[in-house]
């Protein structure tokens, strides 16, 4: 009994295990629910999702088996709501771009109107809006948050059918961009404790084993303070096509100050060659050896790049390739010395995974680094950097 | 027993399944949200329509899993030892049982509640897996198991600081409550100002929800907020007209100290309110 189902979630990368699904049929014997879906999905929900992140992916799961949805091709794909809002421009990837420019904000938001309305008239029982979605210019669109939220505003006749479709928990959803609490909190991971400096707390533990063995008399033992002994340094590129993910890189940098105690952040230019900086309204007067910084820093430093690595390949395979100036050594190799010199590597990339096989040069950095070094920005992606340099390999 | 809400709580219907589930399967219900959505106060509410007691276990970044348990107060024997004490003899005199320890003595079933897990070190859950999944643990000085004579709800809240193991999740029922809608907000309101004239309400919540539309605040008001600043609104005896009056000079809501926690906050909105002014006139 519900077999099927529990391996439908699997297949949509649900993390439930054979516990849980026990614990569902056992709620059921128990006749917690009546024979009510609306009820059966809130149950489902509580004993099969631990995360409020897996809530949008499981609303969806569920969508598709209970109704046989079939499963729309770019179904998770969104329309920012920041389109509506000029200010937020830079967030939108190359591709939404694109669409925005061919069309007049007006037009956009008349056409957005128009796919509510047919939303709505799905709700009512047509499914015209699922034919017609695959051809319009929000190709990518699919369900909308607005549209949802249209949806929702009859709340006389919330059904939770309506609450999985709405899918209210998508902003939760890990996929997507961060903010700086979340940064900080996928940071952490990356923290070793170690005791350092001066003896100053007192170690309970210590003493009670040294006065019992003094027979009883008080033998003080103090050790020095836990602290986060990791050490980083942040090679953040900036300019050019890095505009565009500029927020992002400021919060995932201010998140980063306010973790790590030894943090050295330097900028770069597309690729690191000779020289970096470290304040980058005086790039060009003071600039830093990078053999310098090779030689200052010790190899139990961890280095991550942030970067979009989206450049001409000749930057990457060419002596002077670089775009400002003519460089002795071809950036692979200045990229080889660094991951030499230190080798807990990772690349943070603000441009989205998918997108990356179509950049020549991001490949190319890949090949640099070693494939799986290199991931999205999102918090998704933090959390697997910090993972991977956390483990034994670095 | 079932829960369905209280007179000063309102549990929509997702939530009091999940609770309604825990009691049922007798697994501990780990609930998340934003802050302010009363996580903390749920595990007083269920106890209080339970009539159950309640057993309350604050976390901090300090706490370890063994407190929980029990402490051996190794200071006062050592104290006791240097001044002679007969009751040094006994170690049992210095055994301090914690909260679950005193949970799983209760002679009536009981509701525990461990607050904000996620503050603790991040091993503190992976201690507990073996206390909560039996609800029994070994006391060692004593040598004797102590086993739950009535297995305990256990309701652990989280402000999503950490990410807790997958072992622990898997022991857990899991419910995130969600900022409610406004027909929930509107009874919750009522719940707590039944006498609230229902106009001032109504403007309330408009100017409570205009608010947390606005872009970029660093800390959305929620419910909690939202009562505190109807009590201000209601000790000062603010009037709905003033509420109201949302498009000329009056466009910060009177109070709202209440509202918005923090400073970059009040000066982006009055920054933004000074904006709509200018286009008004």
């Amino acid at each position: 009994m519900l077999v099927d189902f529990f391996l439908h979630l699997k297949a949509r990368q649900i993390p439930v295990s054979t516990q849980e699904l026990l614990a569902l049929l056992e709620a059921l014997q128990a006749r917690l629910v009546g024979p009510d879906i609306d009820d059966f999905y809130l149950l489902a929900r509580t004993l099969l999702v631990k995360d409020e992140s897996h809530y949008d992916r499981f609303d969806r799961a569920f969508g598709e088996y209970f109704k046989g949805i079939e499963q729309l091709p770019g179904l998770d794909a969104e329309i920012p709501e920041d389109w509506l809002r000029l200010a937020a421009r830079r967030h939108l990837s190359e591709e939404e771009r694109k669409t925005l420019e061919q069309l007049s904000y007006e037009k956009i938001f008349e056409r957005l109107r128009e796919r509510l309305a047919e939303q709505k008239e799905r709700h009512a029982g047509g499914n015209k809006w699922i034919g017609t979605g695959g051809t319009s210019p929000f190709g990518h669109g699919g369900y909308n948050p607005a549209g949802v939220r249209i949806g929702g505003d009859s709340a006389g006749n919330r059904t939770a059918i309506k609450v999985w479709e709405q899918r209210a928990y998508r902003n939760l959803d890990d996929q997507v961009e961060l903010g700086t609490r979340n940064i900080k909190v996928a940071l952490r991971r990356l923290r070793r404790f170690a005791r350092q400096g001066a003896a100053n707390e007192l170690d309970l533990d210590g003493t009670i084993a040294g006065t019992a063995r003094n027979g009883g008399w008080l033998d003080l033992h103090l050790r020095p303070e836990r602290h986060n002994a990791v050490k980083v340094l942040l090679f953040l590129d900036v300019g050019g096509s890095m505009d565009d993910h500029i927020q992002v890189c400021e919060e995932l940098f201010s998140a980063a100050r306010a973790e790590f105690k030894h943090l050295e952040h330097f900028y770069f230019h597309n690729g690191v060659y000779e020289h970096v900086w470290r304040d980058n309204r005086r790039r060009h007067d003071e600039r830093l050896s990078t053999l310098d910084l090779i030689h200052t820093y010790g190899r139990d430093y961890t280095l991550i790049f942030v970067g979009d690595a989206t450049m001409s390949p000749y930057e990457v395979d060419h002596p002077g390739g670089s775009v400002e100036h003519w460089n002795e050594e071809s950036g692979a190799v200045w990229l080889q010395r660094l991951v030499a010199a230190w080798p807990r590597v990772a690349w943070l990339n603000p441009v989205n995974e998918e997108y990356w096989q179509y950049t020549p040069s991001i490949a190319a950095i890949r090949r640099q680094i070693g494939d799986e070094r290199m991931f999205p920005l999102t918090l998704d992606g933090l959390e697997r950097a910090m993972r991977r340099l956390a483990s034994a390999r670095g | 027993m079932r829960f369905s809400g209280t007179d000063t709580y309102v549990a929509p219907r997702d939530l009091t399944l999940a609770v309604n589930a825990a009691i049922a399967l007798q697994r501990p219900l780990l609930i998340k949200g934003e802050p302010g959505t009363g996580k903390t106060l749920l595990a007083e509410e269920v106890a209080g329509a339970l009539g159950l007691p309640l057993f309350q276990w604050h976390i901090k970044s300090t706490t370890k899993a063994q407190q929980g348990l029990y402490e051996y107060d190794a200071v006062s024997r050592l104290r006791d030892s240097q001044l002679g004490d007969p009751r040094v003899a006994d170690i049992a005199h210095y055994i301090v049982p914690g909260v679950l320890w005193q949970a799983f003595e209760c002679a009536t079933p009981s509701v525990v509640l461990i607050d904000e897990i996620d503050k603790a070190d991040i091993e503190f859950p992976n201690d507990l897996l073996r206390e909560l999944d039996r609800m029994e643990f070994h006391c060692y000085e004593l040598q004797k198991t102590i086993r739950a004579r009535h297995r305990p709800l256990i309701v652990i809240t989280s402000n999503n600081e950490k990410e807790l193991p997958d072992a622990f999740l898997r022991r857990c029922f899991f419910h995130y409550i969600k900022f409610p809608d406004r027909e929930t907000r509107q009874r919750i309101v009522a719940v707590h100002f039944p006498t609230l004239k229902q106009e001032l309400l109504r403007e309330a919540l408009e100017v409570f929800f205009d608010l947390r539309e606005v872009p970029g605040l660093k800390k959305k008001p929620s419910t909690s907020e939202l009562i505190d600043w109807l009590k201000l609104l209601l000790a000062e005896d603010i009037p709905p007209e003033a509420l109201r009056a949302k498009d000329a000079r009056d466009a910060i809501p009177p109070l709202h100290g209440a509202l918005l926690k923090n400073e970059q906050d009040i000066h982006l909105f009055e920054r933004l309110a000074f904006m709509a002014r200018r286009k008004n006139s």
